[in-house]
């Protein structure tokens, strides 16, 4: 599992690479795109996501003491930030939109080139995280399948640890993601 | 995931989770409060630390890299070394 995170890093990383140089070049006009952001929006899911690392990891601790209830109780938790912060996210997309401001609109083109550098990271890079979330949620799916079938359980649980290992990276990710994109200010 | 690990699983406690995250929760509050003063380019370098201590609670108490293997400390910090190095080198080549 943490040989696949490597993987994840590249994936993330190289991103990360290109936000770093265009950041550099386009200084300005990442400063007055990021005010486009809602700061409170950003907040709230890094809050939800914080909060469910903290329940997925939780859950691990319940199935090792042979609280199964206790477990699944945690993962649906987990489960039900995951959608509260898919749906936050479908907000603030649909705002973008609705302001005429997703890739090649005519408005965004209108504007300086860093400007659209910045949207076009901005949807690229948060929408392969939410793409992520969406994985995330159903790895948890099989694991509370797996668990009513018997096949996870107190002595056997690597299922669960290794989907609360990815979803622990999801919310890795957002933690960078949260200051470079809606904390510029 | 090494083959032993269950052998001697480490169970962490609710309460250090809760811990932890009261920990994540404040420093996510001092990084929304320090962009909003304004300290410039410092910013981003305050923003970044508080964002790679968050990681370090985030991998050695929710991911358990605390009551892992040496080896895969060594991967790990290898992989988040050779990341940093291109992270900091692109800065180096763009600041000059």
């Amino acid at each position: 599992m943490w040989l696949f995170l490597f993987t994840e890093l590249i994936l993330f990383g190289g991103m990360f690479i290109v936000y770093a140089v265009y950041r550099f070049v386009h200084q300005q006009e990442f400063h007055l795109a990021a005010q486009e952001l809602n700061t409170t929006v950003g907040l709230i899911n890094t809050i939800i996501l914080l909060t469910s690392s903290m329940t997925a990891a939780m859950s691990i601790t319940a199935m090792q003491k042979g609280n199964i209830r206790f477990a699944k109780g945690l993962i649906w938790v987990t489960i039900l930030s995951a959608f509260a912060f898919m749906v936050n996210k479908f907000f603030e997309w649909s705002a973008k939109i609705h302001h005429g401001i997703y890739p090649g609109s005519p408005d965004l083109l209108s504007k300086p080139n860093g400007e659209i550098l910045y949207f076009g990271l901005y949807y690229v890079m948060t929408g392969l995280h939410a793409l992520h979330v969406i994985v995330g949620v159903v790895f948890f799916l099989f694991v509370l399948r797996h668990i009513a079938q018997g096949k996870v359980t107190p002595t056997a649980y690597v299922r669960l640890e290794n989907s609360a290992l990815y979803w622990h990276l999801v919310d890795l990710i957002w933690i960078f993601l949260f200051p470079l994109f809606y904390l510029i200010h | 995931m090494s083959e032993h690990q269950h052998a001697e699983a480490h169970v962490t406690e609710y309460g250090k989770y809760i811990f932890v995250w009261l920990a994540l929760i404040a420093f996510t509050g001092i990084t929304v409060t320090a962009a909003g003063i304004g300290l410039g380019n410092w910013t981003i370098v305050l923003a970044l630390t508080i964002a790679s201590a968050k990681s370090w609670f985030v991998l050695n108490y929710f991911m358990h890299l605390k009551h892992e293997d040496t080896v895969f400390k060594v991967f790990i910090a290898v992989a988040l070394f050779t990341f940093v190095i291109f992270i900091g080198f692109t800065f180096w080549d763009y600041s000059f």
